[in-house]
């Protein structure tokens, strides 16, 4: 369940920002500044809700660097997206020097809603559980509803389908992308927080390891749905903790490394020939769009 | 209050790559007007209303809203002015629903639930216009007519001070065209102001109180309607008379090209849309499938054409059995296509004007030597092409998606008929086509069928049905309900057989 948390939180941000057009691969690196900045300010402050908070505007703002390159100058989003994780990696690093390896003294305590935890089995799993958890779970619903069931989610959706009739019905296509990949940024952020304010309890480099790519799978796996995810999440999370758990049973790391993946690949498969109409990737995901041609 | 009581637009110009496409242009409307925008294909209308709808900055000139300069940057710009437009190119998400299209644009979408608060009014606005569609249908399950409803809905439903309508008509019916004017006189008579480009002199005579002519980029005249008729009309556009009667000559009935037995098909919803259908089409014979878009002619003509399954029944091109073939096959059984949607059908728009050229013919001796594209030939070809069809454009060196809509039907229509087909399917193969185009491409037609071509031939245009076609069937919820001899005299109450009153 643990392990999904993180998982959810950047999928959800990153089905947003894709919705509206934008491919953004830079969700490790956001993910790793928000870990880092989380864990600092919790650090210093001894609140690690603050932590959370300011983890959220970082991710926001470090987006926006993407949101500039890939909006504004309509650059390849691809090699902006990875230019972003190479950033935020960096920064992260450069950040969290002086902190490898303190522990932190007050973490996000998990709470345990009454009654409902106390269910055998059942109980400890679901309702006594980081915050994050429920928070994740909420949040997707949230935007699910967002992009279902309000007129900014279909002006967002719109954007990704076909920016030129969107803009021709008055919406600004360029606002809705850059609020949907900071949004995004946001998102993947607090999945970092997640990491070192809750999950970890301290700061290492690279503790991100490799869950932003995950998520970026996890998003065409859940179809660009943030309903989807939430399954998907907590599945993919399982395979990801099993990586350690099976290592001493022999079976290759690598192998269950690459299923996420995998899953990806067959669930793509699967749905196209099935109905590609149901495959409902946003159209124009990654074309920049610029006014004035056809 | 209207915002808009007068706008003018002084000394337009623009150019793309270099190449002019509105030059110095002057227009002027007045509330309580409708202006009529006329001219031949690529001659820069939809360039210049595109300017005026903010998609476009112009190289030069103004544009005055009550004699006051405005600049209209974005679309949002536009639409804050009180401009709204329906485009020629449909601006429709292709992926979502009719009432998500709709809710994008209208001003007074609810943030919470905008689809299920605005349900209501869309379809009762839909009703008023006689225009039944179901609001909860993506808008790629619609044909050509019902997304142009669609996207005049969207545009009425804001209510715009100036209205620019680029060619809401061209696949309407004749009574749908009715009820849209009959709205536009509405808003004339409440002080909106209307313009429309349209190539059916018709309906210039009919709603327009002024007409503008543009030819190459360039304003021609001006007139009132009342001073003109249609023949001036056409003259001022393409400076010659317009022959309005291409004659049909009897022929005698040849073999069976096509033969339809007994198909059903269907549509996207998984209910069969065309039932038990049979019929043939000779050599030296067009027929002609009349009826309200959305009664199963584009299923049938999908099914014919290889790209939609046949459920039961069968289908011969020349004696070959082509049921459930791929469209590659087909068209080497001896069928060509012009598609409802050309534009999403019929070209890849990225690829330059030569490679368009000969799409679907790629595989054929001529254009290849064993792996490999002759180009000097393909271009030969283009050149010729665009030659004899008189696609305007700069050179055949330009990525098909920036020649004008009527010249990307001209490209379409002369790939398919020249390769001399034994059979044409076509679905209104002149919508968007000016009067020049228009008169051509029907020689053409008749061409084909006096050399011996079988043509099925889609059209909600009345006229040129009763016109081209020996025979004429009339399509109504998936069946015919009258295949009527041309001058038969019961044709006369085609439009009660068209709303299905009437069964022979
Ligand atoms: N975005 C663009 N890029 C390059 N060329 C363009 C672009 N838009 C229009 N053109 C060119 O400008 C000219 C005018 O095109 P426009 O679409 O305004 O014609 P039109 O009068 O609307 O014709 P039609 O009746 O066929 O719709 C054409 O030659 C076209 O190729
Ligand atoms: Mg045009």
């Amino acid at each position: 369940m643990i392990a999904g948390t993180p998982l959810l939180l950047g999928t959800v941000g990153e089905v947003i920002c894709e919705r509206s057009g934008i491919l953004n691969l830079g969700v490790e690196g956001v993910m790793s500044v928000g870990a880092v900045v989380a864990f600092i300010v919790t650090y210093t402050t001894g609140n690690p809700w603050l932590g959370l908070l300011a983890a959220i505007a970082a991710g926001m703002l470090i987006s926006m660097l993407h949101a500039f390159a890939s909006v504004t100058l309509q650059a390849n989003q691809v090699v902006s997206g990875l230019a972003l994780t190479m950033i935020g990696l960096g920064l992260s690093g450069m950040l969290g020097k002086p902190y490898v390896g303190k522990p932190l003294a007050v973490k996000m305590n998990d709470v345990a809603i009454p009654y409902l935890s106390d269910i055998p089995v059942v109980g400890p799993i679901f309702f006594n559980q980081t915050p994050f958890f429920y928070m994740a779970i909420l949040l997707a619903f949230a935007a699910w509803f967002f992009l279902e069931r309000t007129s900014l989610g279909i002006k967002v959706r719109s954007t990704g389908e076909n920016p030129r009739a969107t803009e021709t019905q008055g919406v600004n296509v360029t606002l809705v992308r850059y609020m949907s990949v900071m949004i995004g940024g946001g998102f993947s952020a607090m999945a970092g927080a997640h990491l070192s304010t809750s999950y970890s309890k301290s700061w290492i480099e690279g503790m991100t390891a490799g869950r932003g790519w995950i998520v970026i799978a996890l998003t065409i796996f859940a179809l660009w749905n943030p309903g989807r995810a939430i399954w998907g999440a907590f599945l993919f999370g399982g395979i990801f903790v099993l990586q350690y758990l099976l290592q001493p049973l022999g079976i290759s790391p690598n192998f269950l490394a690459m299923l996420p993946y995998l899953a990806t690949l067959v669930i793509l498969l699967a749905v196209s020939l099935k109905d590609s109409k149901k495959l409902n990737a946003p159209a124009m995901l990654g074309e920049p769009y610029k006014r004035g041609e056809r | 209050m209207r915002k808009i009581k007068k706008l003018e637009m002084r000394g337009i110009s623009k150019s793309f790559q270099g190449n002019p496409a509105n030059r110095d242009i002057n227009l002027t409307v007045n509330s309580g007007e409708i202006l009529g925008l006329l001219g031949e294909n690529g001659a820069g209308k939809t360039t210049l209303m595109n300017i005026l709808y903010g998609l476009y900055q112009p190289d030069s000139g103004q544009i005055l809203i009550n004699d006051e300069e405005v600049r209209l940057t974005s679309p949002l710009d536009s639409i804050h002015h009180g401009i709204g437009m329906v485009h020629q190119h449909f601006m429709l998400v292709q992926n979502h629903s009719v009432l998500e299209n709709i809710a994008l644009g209208y001003e007074k979408t609810p943030f919470f639930f905008p689809k299920i608060r605005i349900r209501d009014k869309v379809v009762e606005f839909a009703r008023r216009f006689n225009f039944a569609m179901d609001p909860t249908m993506k808008i790629w399950q619609l044909s050509a007519g019902e997304q142009q409803r669609v996207e005049i809905i969207k545009a009425l439903l804001n209510g715009a001070d100036l209205l620019i309508l680029d060619e809401p008509t061209s696949v309407l019916t004749p009574q749908e065209i009715e009820d849209l004017f009959h709205i536009l006189k509405d808003m004339k008579a409440q002080g909106h102001m209307v313009i429309i480009i349209t190539h059916k002199l018709d309906e210039i005579m009919d709603i327009c109180d002024r007409v503008t002519v543009i030819q190459k980029g360039t304003v021609v005249g001006s007139a009132d309607t009342a001073t003109m008729d249609k023949r001036s009309l056409a003259r001022m556009m393409i400076g010659r008379e317009v022959l309005f009667n291409a004659e049909r000559e009897q022929l005698p009935k040849g073999d069976t090209v096509l033969k339809v037995d007994g198909i059903t098909v269907k549509g996207d919803k998984g209910t069969p849309v065309v039932k038990n259908m049979s019929f043939e089409v000779y050599e030296n014979e067009i027929f002609g499938v009349a009826g309200v878009a959305g009664n199963g002619q584009r299923e049938l003509g999908e099914a014919i054409t290889g790209i939609r399954a046949i459920e039961t029944g069968r289908v011969e091109v020349k004696g070959v059995d082509t049921t459930n073939m791929s469209p590659r096959r087909i068209y080497d059984a001896g069928l060509s296509h012009i598609p409802e949607e050309r534009i999403r059908f019929g070209i890849a728009p990225g690829l330059f004007l030569y490679d368009n050229s000969i799409l679907k013919q790629h595989h054929l001796k001529k254009f290849s030597k064993k792996l490999f594209l002759e180009y000097s030939q393909i271009r030969d070809h283009a050149k010729s092409l665009v030659e004899s069809y008189r696609v305007s454009t700069h050179s055949i060196d330009v990525q098909t998606k920036n020649l004008s809509g009527g010249n990307i039907q001209k490209l379409i229509l002369g790939r398919e008929i020249s390769e001399k087909p034994p059979l044409l399917v076509a679905s209104h193969p002149t919508y968007g086509l000016d009067v020049g185009a228009t008169e051509y491409l029907r020689e053409e037609l008749l061409t084909r069928r006096r050399e011996g071509g079988a043509i099925l031939l889609f059209s909600e245009d009345l006229e040129e049905v009763m016109k081209l076609c020996d025979r004429i069937a009339v399509m109504f919820e998936g069946e015919f309900v009258g295949v009527l001899d041309s001058g038969d005299p019961r044709l006369a109450d085609i439009g009660l057989m068209m709303a299905g009153s009437l069964r022979l």
